[in-house]
């Protein structure tokens, strides 16, 4: 039941939530926010996306002329998004292609500006997307060091998680896969391993951005069922896919947005349904 | 696993876990919210005093960084870490055909001409430590643009790490020098312990000036291209390759003119470590300020370039 999940995942704050109102008055902290994002709007600047002139002398002329935004064009990319995370939830970012999902977890991130309204977090936001590239020129092991160091956990941390990192990844399933530059790595594989690195460690509040799509089976089994154990660990967990079915599998909130705007803010199911009488048009 | 799918298929109770019962806090603004929950403004810039603490946490992390980046430098090449000590000797090699031999820079040398070669492969050794970190500090941000937009860490971990990966390919080359210098019986004396204080102040200068091209960088892709030509004059002004006193006397130039040439921080790192190394480089040979100048390029450029960096936290890997 999702009554005895909330009281069992993070004790009392969520618990409270399912207090009457009454009770929940004498509760200090009944549902607490991680991350609050208020009416914001993120505009897109591209250089060198100008329907003008784009040759050696047009861009001599705007120096020249002091023009900085000769060729620059804007992109409304999100436009008033307005919504209230709270600790423990998992939410579902759902939406077409270009509607601006990935653009509202970099800003939740604080990865890009906001052109106006505001983002407030719970400590630092992790973005785990499936471009975020490594360096790809070591080994996956050094990769498991570096990124841990650069999360900030210790190096005594690192050597304890590294088997579990590694296993989890199964990066080593087919032999010994981690002692090779990740440039040799297959996309899925990278990404896995990417995961990996980033699941090992708690998060306050923590964005996937469509990394279990690459990964197989096996591995999309595994990474759900650590996004809840991540969620039992008091954080908030946003989920951008285009399956409808790992969204109904981990998330019992969704986003729908359509053109930069919030359309549909609600239960998993309410939300999808609509969404599927939308794409189904 | 049974208990999310229970979320969703029974929605009248998972509406319960998804919008809050009415609480106190439904009166207070985001803003207001924020405050009473400890939230602050996503990627919002730490003051420096906190910068400063979150760097010092990330230490492994820098150090880590430099090491991994050293060994992997040369990975694909078939000499391995041989190249580690091969770039600049063959680079000191060039130099000594082209300005030694052909163009004789070896006139003017302190000690004659026999100390060209001591000369010159501590000159071309020293500037590289300071031209590869400003080469290497332009692309900082934006060729770990992946790590930059994935993971959070303070940015300026990045030029500091370049910085320290271009000290340890310096100690590397100076296990070359060393050699060189005693083929040449400059044995070693008192006056090479000077070498620490030398290469912390360049260090420190170094990194200031990785942090300033990071920035700069980050903000005009086009100064990667343009860098190594200004990076080209500087070394040619250093005098790396002749010794620059006697080639401005040559010209008659005016004496206050040889003391700014000389001032210029790329010589005075220069002529400190051959006046540790040396024997016959006096201190009457190089700026009569060297030691202060030294430090104070250090501080400068060194707490300047960290401030400067620091300013524009929020802004790299942005777009």
């Amino acid at each position: 039941m999702a009554v005895a999940e909330h009281t069992g995942q993070d004790g009392a704050p969520a618990e409270a939530g399912y207090k009457t109102p009454a009770q929940a008055e004498h509760t200090p902290a009944p549902w607490v926010p991680t991350v609050i994002a208020e009416d914001l709007h993120i505009v897109y600047r591209v250089y060198g996306g100008a329907k003008g002139k784009g040759s050696a002398t047009a861009a001599l002329n705007r120096i020249v002329r002091r023009k900085p935004g000769g060729n620059m064009r804007e992109v409304h990319a999100v436009r008033g998004v307005s919504f209230t995370a709270y600790r423990g939830q998992a939410i579902g970012l759902i939406g077409s292609n270009g509607s601006g999902k990935s653009t509202l977890l970099k800003a939740i991130a604080g990865l890009l500006p906001a052109e106006s309204g505001k983002v407030y977090t719970d400590g630092q936001p992790s973005l785990l997307g499936v471009n975020a590239a490594m360096m790809n020129d070591l080994t996956g092991e050094r990769n498991v060091v570096l990124g841990g160091l650069a999360m900030g956990m210790s190096r005594e941390e690192i050597q304890q998680r590294y088997q579990e990192i590694v296993d989890f990844s199964g990066i080593n399933e087919k032999g010994d896969f981690i002692t090779l530059p990740m440039r040799t790595y297959s996309s899925g594989m990278a990404a896995r391993l990417r995961f990996s690195i980033a699941a090992a460690k708690r998060h306050d509040v923590l964005m996937i951005d469509e990394a279990l799509a690459t990964g197989d089976k096996k591995f999309q089994k595994r990474s759900e069922k650590r996004i809840r154990e991540l969620r039992k660990e008091a954080g908030t967990v946003f989920l951008v896919s285009h399956n409808n079915k790992s969204i109904r599998d981990t998330c019992e909130r969704v986003l729908w947005l359509e053109k930069g705007r919030l359309m549909l803010d609600g239960p998993t199911e309410d939300v999808l349904k609509e969404y599927e009488k939308f794409t189904s048009k | 696993m049974s208990e999310t799918t229970h979320d969703s298929a029974d929605s009248a109770d998972s509406a319960v876990g998804v919008v809050p019962p009415p609480s106190p806090d439904d009166r207070l603004t985001s803003a207001e919210l924020a405050v009473k929950y400890g939230l602050s403004v996503s990627g919002a810039r730490p003051s420096l005093p906190e910068y400063v603490r979150q760097l010092w946490a990330r230490r492994h992390f820098i150090l880590a960084f430099s090491r991994a980046k050293l060994l992997a430098q040369y990975s694909q090449a078939k000499l391995g870490q041989l190249w580690q000590v091969a770039t600049p000797l063959l680079n000191a090699a060039v130099y000594f055909l082209i300005f030694g031999i052909i163009m004789g820079g070896r006139e003017g040398i302190p000690g004659g001409s026999g100390r060209y070669i001591p000369f010159l492969v501590t000159g071309v050794f020293v500037f590289t430590f300071t031209q590869t970190s400003v080469l290497n500090g332009v692309r900082a941000i934006s060729s770990n643009l992946g790590l930059v937009r994935a993971l959070h860490f303070p940015r300026a971990s990045l030029p500091i790490s370049i910085s320290l990966q271009q000290l340890q390919q310096l100690l590397f080359s100076m296990i070359v020098l060393v050699v060189i210098l005693l083929g040449f019986r400059e044995m070693p004396g008192l006056t090479w312990l000077l070498i620490v204080p030398v290469l912390a102040c360049q260090f420190v200068f170094n990194t200031g000036l990785a942090l300033i091209m990071a920035r700069l960088g980050s903000k005009t892709p086009d100064l990667a291209q343009l860098m190594p030509f200004i990076t080209r004059t500087w070394l040619y002004a250093s005098g790396v390759m002749f010794s620059l006193p006697y080639m401005l006397s040559k010209h008659d130039a005016p004496h206050w003119l040889v003391q700014v040439m000389q001032a210029n921080p790329a010589t005075v790192y220069m002529d400190l470590m051959r006046y540790s190394l040396i024997d016959e480089y006096t201190l009457n040979d190089m700026s009569h300020y060297a030691w202060p100048l030294a430090l104070v390029w250090a501080i400068v450029i060194g707490v300047g370039g960290f401030v400067f960096f620091w300013k524009s936290e929020e802004r790299y890997g942005r777009g």
